[in-house]
């Protein structure tokens, strides 16, 4: 009887395997064709295999990519924008994230009149379409003197990512053991000293989900940097689309894979350093401690 | 240290009225508990204090000096909270330092003042930790360490015992009490428990409903409670109120519990009755401890304050020091501490002694001590 439990459970236990086993490279296959065809010479891709190894392997294509394909009209590579991506990636982050806390701090702590309904507006703000704010944005842009700068599209991206940034810092908060803060204030914390010494040291894992989510998207993010940008300014999201469409006569499929994959880079690079905090964070206040 | 006062304090939220016209005064160097049961408005007083919350009307004076507006840690107030409310990234010593650093005390002092702290509660070696390496009985004394660093002119102490086990919290109850004979400190503390009221209090504010309902030594609460509820509050058990007559001539009133005047429910009150006399004839709620009452011993003299009754025993609770026995007197169940080998069992009649000079009555409309 034990034995025919303990063999169901073991055939099961394999069946789970199979299964997930058969996902796992389900979701690895895209990415398996990105890297081994962006390090084939283009007369092997040309030649029909897409799922083979390369014959002869070549690191040309990620060269090219990165510092010599034609982006748009400049034989550029995505070298440049890749670092505008970072100029614009690491302040919105930062500024999003930041004011995301303060955000949370005051709509938590203060009860003031019309917080709830100040809350709730904000929080409206994460399911308006991109779309929607295109015009007006433009409009804004223009009147700060920002359009087709970096500095416009942080601004962007900061104004878009603060209702989400809010609704997360709000949420910990909100769950903020009350008594630290009441007791930071008799110690004599001010407004600033209650959040930089009390809430935000211990923020970790909001403050990470938070830079996680924020970096991807404004990493990831096409729209507002197709829209708000020139060739000076635009992210690399819209450089690899330029690279991609490009019309030099012969498709480069191996650079495209490579720049694709540069591209990628930085968001994994994120979620491998911090993805068991993201895990933890999103777990956050459902468990003491 | 300072004395304080609260002058017609009120609080409301929107209509609800939480505190209703409280007026209290402590000197310096008292331990005034505020006790009651939960909803009570006894955390909001203490907030109102602390600065956390405005009151609606009314002020607090601290030595004289009205601090009514003045923000938090303006006040020199310090707090030990219920959860303790350590700051989790924060070592003990930084911890205990906090308040300090806060008010810009220069290093040196800080240091010693952490030392000195952490050496009267016997943390010393504690200094380094972080708080969830503390357990509960050390965050307590390093929470209490905190509010010591900044030599308040008041204490607060808002449930400090109430999350710890039933022997820690025995424990640490002896430590405030040595710490408050220690310092000489003006503590304020609250509590739902009515024990640590009574152990730890020069004073107490019995409220309920938002009005204090007495205020008083813990012996005058205990002994003279100014109304029914906070006689059914105070103690465990709890006082005895009954039903009962007053009927007789003046100087020579008598109480008869239960329906009949049958004579073993008769007990004949002492001829100086105050304000009883103006009851005559009338029905009032008497109000007897159970250690007011005793068993009758073979040969022994009734004495003069000591009147006897006939009861029938219900149930008997040995507790180990004493043995609380219920008993019905006239259709009403009362308790009464007895001798730990007393023999009675259940459903036996006996004689009991009752002390007159510990009994009470209350108006049975107002429900208020009749003094």
């Amino acid at each position: 009887m034990a034995e025919h439990a303990s063999r169901a459970l073991a055939f099961e236990r394999v069946l789970l395997y199979a299964v997930l086993l058969f996902l796992a490279l389900l979701f690895l296959l895209p990415v398996y064709v990105m890297v081994v065809n962006s390090f084939k010479p283009l007369d092997e891709i040309r030649g029909g295999d897409l799922m083979s190894l390369p014959g002869t392997w070549t690191i040309a294509p990620w060269l090219s990519a990165w510092s010599t394909a034609q982006i748009g009209v400049q034989p550029t590579g995505l070298r440049p924008y890749f670092l505008n991506s970072f100029l614009l990636v690491v302040p919105a982050v930062a500024i999003s994230t930041l004011i995301g806390a303060l955000n949370g701090y005051i709509l938590t702590q203060f009860r003031f009149r019309g917080a709830a309904l100040l809350f709730a507006a904000m929080l409206f703000s994460v399911f308006i379409p991109f779309q929607i704010v295109l015009i007006p944005m433009a409009k804004t842009l223009g009147v700060l003197g920002l359009a087709g700068t970096v500095k416009g599209l942080v601004f962007v991206n900061v104004v878009y990512g603060i209702g989400f940034t809010t609704l997360f810092f709000r949420n910990y908060y909100a769950a903020f053991p009350y008594e630290l803060v009441r007791s930071a204030r008799m110690d004599g914390a001010g407004f600033f000293g209650v959040l930089l010494r009390i809430l935000l040291p211990n923020s970790a894992p909001i403050i990470i989900v938070t830079v996680i989510w924020q970096f991807t998207n404004i990493w990831n993010e096409f729209l507002f940097g197709a829209s708000f940008s020139d060739f000076s300014s635009f992210p690399l999201t819209v450089a690899l689309n330029n690279l991609v469409n490009s019309s030099t006569g012969i498709k480069e499929y191996n650079v495209h894979f490579a720049g694709a994959f540069i591209a990628a880079v930085p968001t994994l690079v994120v979620y491998v350093l911090s993805g068991k905090y993201f895990v933890r964070g999103l777990m956050a206040g459902s468990v003491k401690g | 240290m300072a004395a304080l006062d609260l002058v017609n304090i009120q609080k409301s939220f929107g209509t609800t009225q939480i505190l209703h016209d409280i007026s209290i005064g402590i000197a310096d160097g008292e331990f005034l508990v505020l006790v009651g049961p939960s909803g009570c408005g006894k955390s909001t007083l203490m907030n109102v204090i602390a600065g956390l919350e405005e009151p609606t009307a009314g002020s607090v004076r601290l030595d004289g000096q009205d601090i009514t507006a003045l923000p938090p840690a303006e006040r020199n107030v310090s707090m030990v909270f219920q959860s303790y409310a350590l700051y989790p990234n924060m070592t003990v010593a930084r911890n205990i330092e906090f308040p300090l650093r806060m008010h810009k005390v220069d290093k040196a002092l800080r240091a010693e003042r952490v030392r000195s702290v952490a050496k009267l509660l016997q943390i010393e070696h504690l200094l380094e930790r972080k708080p969830r390496q503390l357990s509960g009985g050390q965050r307590q004394r390093v929470a209490i360490g905190r509010a010591l660093a900044r030599e308040p002119r008041l204490y607060l102490f808002d449930e400090p015992l109430s999350n710890l086990d039933a022997q820690l919290r025995l424990d640490m109850r002896t430590e405030i009490k040595k710490l408050h004979q220690r310092l000489g400190a003006t503590i304020l503390y609250v509590t739902h428990d009515q024990i640590e009221a009574m152990t730890l209090a020069t004073r107490i504010a019995v409220m309920k409903g938002g009005v204090v309902q007495q205020f008083g030594t813990p012996y005058e609460v205990y002994n003279r409670p100014a109304n029914t509820f906070v006689a059914g509050f105070m103690g465990s058990p709890r006082m005895n109120l009954m039903p009962a007559r007053l009927a007789g001539s003046d100087g020579a009133l008598a109480l008869t519990i239960g329906g009949d005047a049958h004579v073993g429910q008769r007990i004949e009150l002492p001829p100086e009755t105050g304000g009883l006399s103006g009851y005559n004839g009338r029905e009032v709620i008497a109000g007897i401890r159970a250690e007011a009452v005793s068993l009758v011993r073979d040969g022994a003299a009734v004495g003069p304050k000591q009147r006897a009754i006939e009861a029938r025993v219900v149930v008997i609770e040995p507790t180990g020091a004493d043995t609380l026995a219920v008993l019905d007197l006239g259709g009403h169940e009362f308790t009464a501490r007895l001798e730990p080998d007393t023999a009675l069992k259940p459903g036996q009649e006996a004689r009991f002694l009752v002390d007159v000079a510990k009994l009470v009555c209350f108006d049975p409309q107002t429900q208020q001590l009749i003094a």
